[in-house]
């Protein structure tokens, strides 16, 4: 394996990164992990919260089942041990979004263990080859409710909505070398849990959030005094406070200081880290077996099951759509970042096939260039995404349709395309109405080709002497004399009988 | 003619059903008692004269339509105040949880609202159940109705559910409901000639029950007599879904199985609970209930239970340590007490509520638990008390594997005065020592009246049976029940 050629150029010379990623990730389900309450982002305040949610007295936890097949499911998306005995620790500490005064957890008997991601080669960022990311555990625990502190002059509120939520803690080995790794390591992370539909991966609404631990060392010594920072909310800010975050330590180091392990906060404002409490301040949290709890066994048919559900995953997508689709390795990459991209894909791939009476594989680069080369940059600028795409895929697959019987041509298209994302009309409709239909007549064709060749008598002498690059000149004015709507294979096939 | 409030709830139940005296007669009658009683005995924390009078006029009204009859109908009764009772203020005797008054109802006293009893009160208790001798309660001590002859020093009523025990012994109810965490059922059962039985742990929910120490607190059913409890427990009884460790196996029909006769049965014996120090009395009375299993037709087995010497130590960590966290939801965030210092912030609140919200003993059992939860400290004392735990788990089931049950003292001692103990919390956590280890296996134990000390105070014996025999349980119960003959009762003072 390759490493990652990241360095911080200290004032003494080079420093390599250690990275480590937690992620929160909270877990698609309608309820909360161990109370009926719903889990619907953005409600009013504390009124998705049950009697447990604000552990009233004698009130128990019962766990949710779906959150457990959710976090099994994820963990076989990684490949990872899946432990069919777990168990739920407290983790004691006092704070007012903490209702019970601990969060329920897994601290010695994660429900799973070790697995692996592989995040691709990307030489622009500085990832040279492909590389594993392991992953030492996922555990399952609640979430806590939150304080809004803008509500009155001189007191907190409390808003209980979040409290028991589900979330995965997915914790990474400290594999990652750059922010440009920890980032692909994310992306990569949150584009799984959206295949296996177990997180929604909206990072803006806190669904996932990353604790980054960052530490510097001379290439090649032992790894140095790690800092943890706190609740990093996107892929870009994550880069950010690992850049910030080595940068900093380096300077302290280098200062002749040392670094001390601390939890710290990431400012978005300024992309810089400050620390938030030392480890001698660090809680003690009392972790112990929460009595109220049963350990948790998952029996062979429930493990079987939650194979049975999971997707066709990123890596075998990506793969299937270099292999039997023939795509290129960056277009099968960018079809399969992520769940609405492959699902419009998918479905257009369908439908063209179906339109064209074609096998998909027969049509898959027809559609895959399509949309990442036309639709993708036409929405772009519309400021739209698939999921608001004013393009069906229906009407979507009649326009390549159209391409491929010959009807109009590539060029001709692209206009449809403009006026199928202003009117959302159907391709067919559209060229019908505006005259765009492509000529494929051979005499109207070969009648401005001669107009064209003989205005031209100069250009056919030197072409004929071995100037063959003057036939895209003949091309482009009998294309153009035929305003766009020759078939260009006609044009060609006259061209070059007409010019021998 | 006897009084009503010296029925008990079989008779109560079936001279309601026959038409000898309706349920209202007899919700007034114990209401009476325990309105007489509660400026002597402070059983109650609440009474509830109106509640004990709708459920009875419910129960008449049913009565005369010819609608059909649960087993508790017209059976007024107390309710420990752990239980979580809807509309009525709920406290676990702390000045914490004073004036809470739930939304919910738990699921143990829905069940007994269901099989037709009605509600009496809120029984006192220790503190968050936390104690043996009702002393540790925000709202005062409960007094036995018991007391030594020629004296008038109030004596204990046992805990934690004294409440429960004093009321029944005084008739100012026929039943009650217990919690048994480490004999909290048992204990003041032996101290007052009541009975009581703690089920195997899981039989009854704790769904709605106030939390001490989750791996341990278990409900149980107080009342004079082995038939009483068997009736309440089983209208108590059964699978919760709201309670993930509540078992789901039906509630046998005890009370229609009951039977005093053991022969085929083993007695064991176990030889570690004859105790260095145990009083003669002890001693005595356990020879006599002995020869009382062989009377029924048991065969008398010693066993051995070699880790009993660990139970004391090992409970008084895992209780505190479930205890120290299960406490910590009261923090004046959201109910309960709150002590807001002028200008405090979040962590001066919290102390100070927890300050003024907490007794000393529930203060010192918090810091116990703490302490052997914390790092550096958890394996040595947590983790070992859970290996200790288990070897006690396997001491039972060898135990089992050749008696049917086991015939051990309920306490090392009658009833002592109120004071006696409460500056040596060691010599109070002692009391324990018989009952501690069922608890810590979660098995079914009960405490029957023996007979009386030479002082004329009660004591008990405890039967202690296989997971989910409570039927062996009773059946032993209502042998020794039989032979006893236990008929003394506290000459009223009050």
């Amino acid at each position: 394996m390759t490493e990652s050629t990241y360095r911080i150029q200290g004032a003494t010379g080079d420093w390599e990164v250690v990275i480590g990623l937690e992620v929160h990730a909270q877990v698609t389900s309608n309820s909360k992990l161990f109370s009926g309450s719903a889990t619907a982002f953005g409600a009013e305040p504390n009124t998705q919260v049950s009697l447990i949610d604000a552990a009233m007295p004698g009130m128990l936890p019962v766990l949710n089942g779906e959150c457990i097949r959710q976090a099994v499911r994820t963990g076989m998306a990684i490949d990872a041990q899946i432990n069919k005995w777990s168990r739920f620790d407290r983790k004691n500490y006092f704070y007012a979004d903490l209702p019970q005064g601990y969060q329920i957890s897994q601290l010695y008997h994660p429900i799973v263990g070790e697995g692996s991601l592989t995040i691709e080669a990307d030489e622009k960022a500085g990832i040279p080859e492909a590389k594993v990311i392991g992953v030492e555990r996922i555990h399952v625990e609640q979430d806590a409710g939150k304080l809004m502190h803008d509500q009155h002059p001189t007191m907190s509120y409390v808003d209980l909505n979040r409290s028991g939520v589900a979330l995965m803690e997915i914790v990474s080995r400290p594999d990652m070398t750059s922010p440009a790794e920890a980032g692909a390591y994310l992306s990569k992370l949150r584009t799984i849990l959206r295949y296996v539909g177990s997180c929604d991966g909206n990072m803006d609404q806190g669904s996932m959030r990353a604790d980054v631990n960052v530490s510097v060392r001379r290439p090649g010594d032992e790894l140095g005094t790690r800092t943890e920072t706190k609740n990093v909310n996107s892929v870009r800010f994550v880069m950010q406070a690992i850049e910030h975050e080595a940068n900093r330590q380096v300077d302290v180091i280098e200062g002749g200081g040392k670094i001390v392990q601390e939890t710290r906060l990431f400012d978005p404002n300024t992309g810089s880290t400050r620390s938030m409490r030392s480890k001698e301040d660090a809680h003690d949290y009392r972790y112990f077996p929460d009595p109220d709890l049963l350990p948790l066994v998952l029996e062979d048919a429930f493990l079987e099951d939650c194979r049975a559900s999971l997707p066709e995953l990123p890596d075998a997508k990506r793969a299937r759509y270099e292999g039997e689709l023939g795509l290129s390795a960056y277009n099968a990459a960018v079809l399969t970042a992520d769940v609405d991209t492959f699902q419009w894909f998918e479905a257009l791939l369908a439908e063209t096939a179906l339109a064209q009476g074609k096998q998909p594989a027969e049509v898959a680069k027809q559609a895959a260039n399509w949309l990442i080369s036309e639709l993708f940059g036409a929405l772009n600028k519309l400021g739209k995404s698939l999921e608001d795409s004013p393009v069906s895929h229906e009407h979507a697959a009649e326009l390549l349709a159209l391409v491929g019987k010959g009807t109009i041509s590539g060029s001709i298209a692209k206009q449809v395309l403009e006026i199928m994302l202003e009117t959302g009309d159907g391709a067919t409709v559209i060229v019908e109405r505006e005259g765009l239909k492509q000529e494929s007549d051979t005499g109207a064709i070969e009648a401005k080709v001669d107009e064209i060749l003989a205005a031209n008598g100069d250009k056919v002498a030197q072409y004929r002497e071995g100037k063959v690059a003057l036939f895209g000149f003949f091309v482009g004015q009998t294309m153009k004399a035929m305003q766009g709507k020759a078939n260009p294979q006609v044009v060609n096939e006259i061209l070059k009988s007409k010019l021998g | 003619m006897t009084e009503l409030t010296d029925l008990g709830v079989a008779a109560i139940r079936d001279g309601v059903a026959a038409g000898t005296f309706s349920a209202v007669e007899v919700a007034e009658a114990f209401n009476a008692n325990v309105a007489a009683a509660q400026g002597a005995l402070n059983a109650f924390i609440v009474a509830t004269p109106e509640k004990a009078i709708e459920a009875a006029k419910a129960i008449d009204a049913a009565r005369a339509s010819g609608a059909a009859l649960g087993p508790m109908a017209g059976v007024p009764i107390g309710m420990k105040d752990l239980f979580a009772t809807q509309g009525v203020q709920t406290t676990a005797a702390s000045h914490m949880l004073e004036g809470f008054v739930p939304q919910y109802e738990s699921t143990v006293s829905a069940k007994l609202w269901e099989a037709g009893a009605g509600m009496l009160g809120k029984l006192n208790l220790d503190q968050f159940a936390m104690g043996s001798s009702n002393e540790s309660s925000y709202f005062g001590n409960v007094i036995s109705p018991w007391q030594r002859p020629g004296s008038n020093a109030q004596l204990t009523p046992g805990g934690s559910s004294g409440g429960s025990s004093a009321a029944i012994a005084a008739r100012l109810c026929p039943a009650a409901t217990g919690t048994d965490t480490g004999g909290s059922i048992r204990q003041p059962a032996a101290y007052t000639g009541t009975t009581g039985i703690k089920p195997t742990y899981g039989r009854c929910s704790r769904w709605g029950v106030v939390a001490f120490a989750s791996s341990l607190d278990q409900a149980g059913a107080m009342a004079r007599d082995v038939t009483d409890c068997a009736i309440v427990l089983e209208a108590m009884a059964g699978f919760d879904p709201k309670d993930s460790t509540s078992l789901d196996v039906a509630v046998p029909a005890w009370t229609a199985s009951l039977s005093a006769d053991l022969k085929g049965k083993k007695v064991g014996i176990p030889r570690e609970y004859r105790v260095d120090g145990m009083p003669a009395e002890i001693d005595a009375i356990w020879e006599q209930g002995i020869a009382w299993a062989r009377d029924a037709g048991a065969e008398v087995v010693e066993v051995s239970l070699p880790h009993t010497k660990y139970a004391l130590a090992t409970y008084y960590i895992i209780a505190p340590a479930e205890a120290s966290s299960n406490l910590a939801r009261y923090d004046g965030v959201r109910y309960g007490l709150r002590d807001l210092p002028d200008g405090a912030g979040l962590q001066d609140m919290y102390a100070a509520t927890r300050a003024a919200g907490f007794g000393p003993e529930v203060k010192r059992r918090i810091l116990i638990g703490t302490y052997v939860l914390s790092a550096g400290f958890y394996d040595a004392y947590y983790t070992q008390a859970q290996k200790v735990r288990a070897l006690i788990s396997q001491d039972f089931a060898k135990a089992f594997e050749q008696v049917d049950v086991l015939l051990t003292p309920t306490a090392p001692s009658a009833a002592f005065a109120l004071g006696e103990n409460v500056d040596d919390p060691l010599a109070m956590y002692l009391n324990d020592v018989f009952t501690v280890p069922a608890s810590l296996a979660g098995l079914p134990a009960m405490s029957v009246p023996a007979g009386l000390d030479a002082q004329g105070l009660p004591l008990g014996l405890q039967i202690i049976g296989r997971p989910l025999d409570e039927q062996g349980v009773l059946n032993a119960g209502l042998a020794i029940e039989a032979r006893a003959g236990f008929t003394a009762r506290p000459g009223k003072w009050w």
